[in-house]
């Protein structure tokens, strides 16, 4: 596949499979960072909209 | 000409407009940015050829140099958007700017541990306190400092006036990263891509080089433009319309 002979070739990246997968893992965690911490902060803005619209009642 | 520019500048820079004209936009932003990148990395992981000198860790290059751009082009935007703030007393650029730090400070984070990881095969070294190096970290560590100066602050308008002026100050590290390679001697290599030259790499590195590049700057957009959206509504919350705005979020849950 590609530029490698077999499956196991690819996730060994010749001897550097350690290297180049922890810094497509950080990668990966990094844009978790950003698709995630806009829904956290969406939602405790609806949370303290709620919160805010109970207390008016009152 | 100088009007129509006048008036277009004006709407945009109302929070409501911004707000409404921007969900779009950050929608099929973030999609071409999600189809962009991985075609980028499945074709720089598996089917880019093996280089000659570094063997398989040169594959790292697919996202350190993304990344390394994106933190200085972000930390570039906040400081124009911060003098755009202190001087015409724009709060959208103040609130653009402020959901640019952790974006851009995420970019700087990913440079450095992606070449903390490539440095190590390399050159043998995880870290060396050279001038690129920590030139970067120099830029990681302004990021915290802005994001800080916000919190720091008892009402929000200090804070965005604070970071503005501090971005601007931190601009001057800017150069120091870009030229670091040429003015002091360094482990890092110099720039892969430069305006006045053809680029030293073959197509099919170049290509997904490229693709990976622009699919860091699409991402970044779609991440700034949600993230402004929230702050519109937390710092609007007073207003009629951002009220309606969360009653339809509230009822929609």
């Amino acid at each position: 596949m590609g530029a490698f002979d077999s499956f196991s070739a690819f996730l060994a990246m010749g001897d550097h499979g350690l290297y180049v997968w922890s810094a497509y893992a950080v990668g990966a965690a990094v844009i978790a960072f950003n698709v995630i911490t806009p829904r956290l902060h969406r939602q405790r803005l609806i949370s303290d909209h709620k919160r805010r619209m109970r207390r008016e009642q009152r | 000409m100088w009007q129509a520019f006048v008036r277009w500048f004006h709407k945009w820079s109302s929070p409501k407009w911004f707000y409404t004209m921007s969900q779009p936009w950050s929608f099929w932003l973030g999609w071409a940015a999600t189809l962009i990148i991985a075609a980028a990395l499945v074709w720089g992981l598996m089917f880019a050829p093996v280089e000659r000198l570094q063997g398989n860790s040169y594959r790292i290059i697919f996202i350190h140099v993304p990344s390394a751009f994106l933190s200085q082009a972000i930390y570039a935007a906040i400081a124009v958007l911060g003098l755009v703030g202190l001087v015409w007393k724009m709060k959208l650029a103040f609130f653009v700017a402020k959901q640019c730090i952790p974006v851009g400070a995420s970019m700087a984070l990913l440079a450095l541990v992606t070449g903390a990881i490539w440095g190590k095969p390399t050159w043998g070294t995880w870290w060396e306190w050279d001038a690129r190096l920590t030139s970067m970290l120099v830029l990681l560590l302004l990021y915290f400092g802005l994001w800080a100066l916000h919190n720091a602050m008892e009402r929000p308008e200090s804070g965005d006036r604070a970071a503005a002026i501090l971005a601007l100050v931190g601009v001057v590290n800017l150069p120091i990263i870009k030229f670091s390679v040429e003015w002091w001697n360094t482990l890092h290599q110099p720039a892969t891509l430069k305006f006045t030259e053809a680029p030293p790499m073959h197509p099919s590195m170049l290509i997904p080089f490229l693709m990976a590049i622009v699919g860091f700057y699409l991402a970044s957009m779609a991440w700034v433009l949600m993230r402004t959206r929230l702050e519109i509504l937390q710092r609007e919350r007073k207003s009629r319309w951002v009220e309606d705005e969360l009653n339809r979020f509230a009822e929609g849950q």
